[in-house]
């Protein structure tokens, strides 16, 4: 008698080449890696990619359409559309990147010190969490700049970027809290401990790594809402300023009174802010299908 | 005859020398020949800055004034039927002396304050006091427009004279400002910083509430003076410091109106939305934004980094393209251009900054910075948060500097933030603002009298000629040897570049059709106190 054994699909094996493997898997998270990547490239080299200087105002041109010369149109006072994007994409992923590495970073330790330590320390730890989980993301980033003024360091307001910054940390301390949680009941973390480790030196060198996936996942699915985030604050005045380059700032001030004689100035910034929040969010579900084992199957 | 504002005042004094005084205006029979006046409703408007405190002695922004003047009387005001005639508010009469040496005020009788005490002559020397000689701790913004006061008289309680050190031909107006709030001298003596936190006026409001970031309120001062006014049972300004929000809140009937002004842009959409239910009135305007350099901070102490920034700006280029899209409009010198003593185009563009060959400007200007060592400079530009026409203003300096290779930061703050780094010369350069309320050239020119004469010259610097040629202009009674005053200083002040007119300011104000009785003027300062404003509904 022979026994039918389900078909158990063979060990995937490690392709040296992480990038391909990651385009065949997740075809969809290629693309949108590519999107980011254009992003980058473009913010990293606006100088040399955008046609005109973005802040160059030409009264001759102003509201003109979409043409061969200014292929996104002009604003009110003539300035390039397209040049104006690409000199946002640096804002977007300056404030963007940055913000949300650092509220994950002090997420990602928070909560991996919150299921380590445990008893009293994780309850008043979850607790303050829970209390900034209850505000809407943008709502708090609202408050923060609002209390704190302008900081600027090397033309980027290092404030703006806390009040991003600050609600995503709780989002991430809880996610990655539970992933710790499975990590502290480790047997290495128990020999760790009896070998006499400091607890510093259990979190960083034995369980931040092994939480390593989650937080990579938080991080590129938060860069979306950050981006969305400064556009949000821009639009409404509290973000960066006038004459910067930043698509929430193009959304707004003579954007709304001119829309309608000139939808162009409304269509491409908004089409960019979409473009680069999607790319992003299937970006971090792409690499959350990629990372997860249990997906694998 | 063209009526001047001088052959008005001259025919007010003379028809009041003649004994034409004394007269007691019934507003009730006003009413009664103005057709269909409804009387009740509360008005409610947009005020679109938060204003800083509630003293308009020591206030140059209209946030003050919208906040604060229904609540006040000043003892002349404007007749903004007849601008800019004036006539009387808490002063039933006045006369001139034929040497202008004094000036005899007669108050309304049984004029009462909010918190119900007899407003008399001593309430107005106590205010009138505090203005020219403010106290340790008190400012007075407009402190150099009295300089010329050498006394003040109360012989009875509804009489108050002013003599005065020497011939002011713009006294009538200053008594007029609606700055001059008259205050309580129990008040002042109680604490002479009262009204910045605390309001008890004789208006045709009393103050009820004033909530943070969200609206000031008043209702009807049933004891006002003035029968029969106002027509409103109260008002509520609700502060919409971002334009569209205001905007909204205008075509949706939260608010009727908003009597600063608003951009080109901003009435042509509003009229699209609302049609004929929405009234339209426009301006030019008596305001204008001004460039200054603070003198004692480095290199803006160098007459050559100044100047260069200034001949980097092509105003004429610049107010073709801003007027389309800003309340930003026309090129003009220290006076208001079109008005009498302004100086006319051909001489203004002989000026520093105001060349028409912006090309040749610019090579100069960067050869100047070359000079001075400044050809890499950087600073920060403070600017208000005030999207209409700041943000516009900001924008277009950043570019114009750019050209001539100077990197600048626009820095916008709240209107509170602002003022306070500027007066407090906690800034580089700034965009500030000259906020008049008529074409009085010597009201206009005080802003360039020297820091130690008046705080509100916020590049700080102090200049001997520039006091000279100003009390020059002001004992002149010669138009033409004015004018030449007048330019001398122009030229002076440009010269040594220590601000600059950017542009003046073209004023359109939109009103809900239901709003009645407020009139329209140059000037967003004027007609604030709301007392003959009605409700059509």
């Amino acid at each position: 008698m022979t026994i039918a054994l389900p078909a158990v699909p063979a060990p995937r094996s490690r392709e040296p080449n992480l990038l391909l493997d990651f385009s065949r898997q997740q075809p969809l998270g290629a693309v949108s890696f590519v999107i980011i990547c254009a992003m980058m490239f473009a913010g990293v080299f606006s100088n040399l990619v955008a046609p005109y200087d973005p802040l160059t105002i030409d009264f001759a041109s102003i509201l003109g359409a979409p043409s061969w010369e200014h292929w996104c149109g002009t604003d009110a006072y003539g300035r390039d559309i397209c040049s104006r994007l690409i000199f946002g994409s640096r804002t977007a992923l300056v404030i963007g990147f940055t913000s949300s590495f650092v509220g994950s970073t002090l997420g990602a330790v928070l909560g991996v010190a919150s299921a380590y330590f445990g008893g009293k320390i994780d309850d008043w730890i979850q607790r303050f969490v829970d209390i900034l989980l209850a505000f809407p993301l943008i709502v708090l980033a609202l408050v923060v700049v609002a209390a704190l003024r302008k900081f600027v360091v090397g033309g980027v307001d290092v404030n703006l970027i806390f009040a991003i910054a600050i609600p995503i940390i709780p989002r991430v301390a809880r996610v990655v809290r539970a992933a710790a949680l499975s990590v502290r009941v480790m047997p290495y973390v128990d020999a760790a401990r009896a070998a006499g480790y400091t607890d510093t030196r259990i979190i960083f060198r034995h369980m931040a790594p092994n939480v390593v996936a989650p937080y990579l996942i938080m991080l590129t699915a938060f860069i979306a809402q950050a981006i969305l985030a400064e556009a949000s604050l821009s639009f409404l005045g509290l973000g960066v300023a006038e004459p910067t380059a930043a698509w929430g700032l193009m959304l707004s001030g003579n954007a709304a009174d001119f829309y309608r004689e000139a939808p162009w100035m409304i269509l491409f910034p908004g089409a960019a802010i979409s473009l680069a929040v999607f790319a992003f969010n299937l970006f971090g579900d792409s690499l959350r299908d990629y990372l997860d084992p249990r997906f694998r199957m | 005859m063209k009526i001047t504002r001088r052959t008005a005042l001259q025919g007010t004094a003379g028809a009041l020398a003649l004994g034409v005084s004394g007269f007691d205006f019934d507003f009730t029979k006003a009413e009664a020949q103005a057709p269909a006046v409804k009387r009740g409703g509360n008005l409610t408007f947009a005020i679109s800055a938060e204003a800083p405190h509630y003293d308009p002695h020591a206030s140059d922004t209209y946030a003050t004034l919208h906040l604060a003047a229904p609540f006040y009387s000043t003892l002349l005001r404007y007749n903004l039927s007849k601008f800019p005639g004036v006539e009387g508010d808490i002063a039933q009469s006045w006369q001139v002396a034929p040497d202008q040496l004094s000036y005899t005020f007669k108050l309304h009788p049984n004029v009462k304050f909010a918190d119900g005490s007899t407003l008399t002559s001593a309430d107005v020397k106590a205010t009138y006091d505090r203005l020219r000689n403010p106290p340790e701790g008190v400012v007075s913004t407009r402190r150099a427009t009295f300089a010329d006061i050498g006394a003040i008289e109360t012989p009875d309680a509804n009489t108050i004279v002013f003599k005065m050190k020497a011939a002011n031909s713009s006294m009538l107006d200053h008594f007029a400002s609606p700055w001059n709030t008259i205050y309580s001298a129990k008040d002042l003596a109680e604490n002479p910083a009262n009204p910045r936190t605390k309001i008890n006026g004789t208006g045709p409001f009393t103050f009820v509430e004033h909530v943070k970031g969200s609206h000031v309120s008043g209702k009807k001062n049933e004891n006002y003076f003035k029968k029969g006014l106002p027509y409103l049972d109260g008002f509520k300004g609700i502060f919409t410091l971002q334009a569209a929000a205001m905007l909204n809140a205008l075509q949706g009937g939260q608010v009727l109106a908003e009597f600063r002004g608003v951009s080109p842009a901003e009435r042509d959409r509003m009229v699209a939305a609302m049609g004929d239910k929405l009234r339209v009135e426009e301006s030019s305007w008596t305001l204008n934004l001004i460039v200054a350099f603070n003198v004692e901070k480095k290199p803006f102490d160098d007459v050559r980094v100044r100047k260069a920034l200034l001949m980097a700006i092509d105003r004429w280029g610049g107010s073709q393209g801003l007027s389309r899209i800003s309340t930003l409009r026309s090129v003009g010198g220290a006076v208001r251009p079109g008005s009498p003593l302004a100086t006319p185009e051909s001489e203004l563009v002989k000026l520093p900054g105001f060349s028409k060959d912006i090309k040749k400007s610019r090579e100069e200007a960067k050869k100047l910075l070359k000079e001075a060592g400044q050809e890499n400079l950087k600073f920060t530009l403070w600017n208000r948060n005030l999207a209409m026409p700041y943000t516009p203003a900001g924008i277009f300096l950043v570019d114009q500097w750019r050209q001539i290779g100077v990197t600048v930061e626009n820095k916008q703050s709240d209107t509170a933030p602002y003022l306070a780094a500027l007066r407090s010369g906690n800034y580089e350069v700034a965009v500030d603002f000259s906020n008049l309320f008529n074409d009085d050239p010597t009201l206009a020119l005080t802003k360039f009298l020297s820091h130690e004469k008046n705080p509100l010259n916020l590049s700080r610097a102090n200049d001997a000629e520039i006091d000279k040629l100003y009390d020059m202009q002001l004992r002149e009674r010669d138009v033409e040897k004015r004018k030449a005053h007048i330019r001398a200083l122009e030229k002076r002040l440009f010269e040594q570049a220590y601000q600059q007119p950017l542009f003046w300011w073209h004023r359109i104000v939109l009103t809900h059709k239901t709003v009645m009785g407020w009139k329209m003027s140059p000037s967003h300062n004027l007609g604030a106190q709301l007392e003959g404003v009605w409700l059509n509904t």
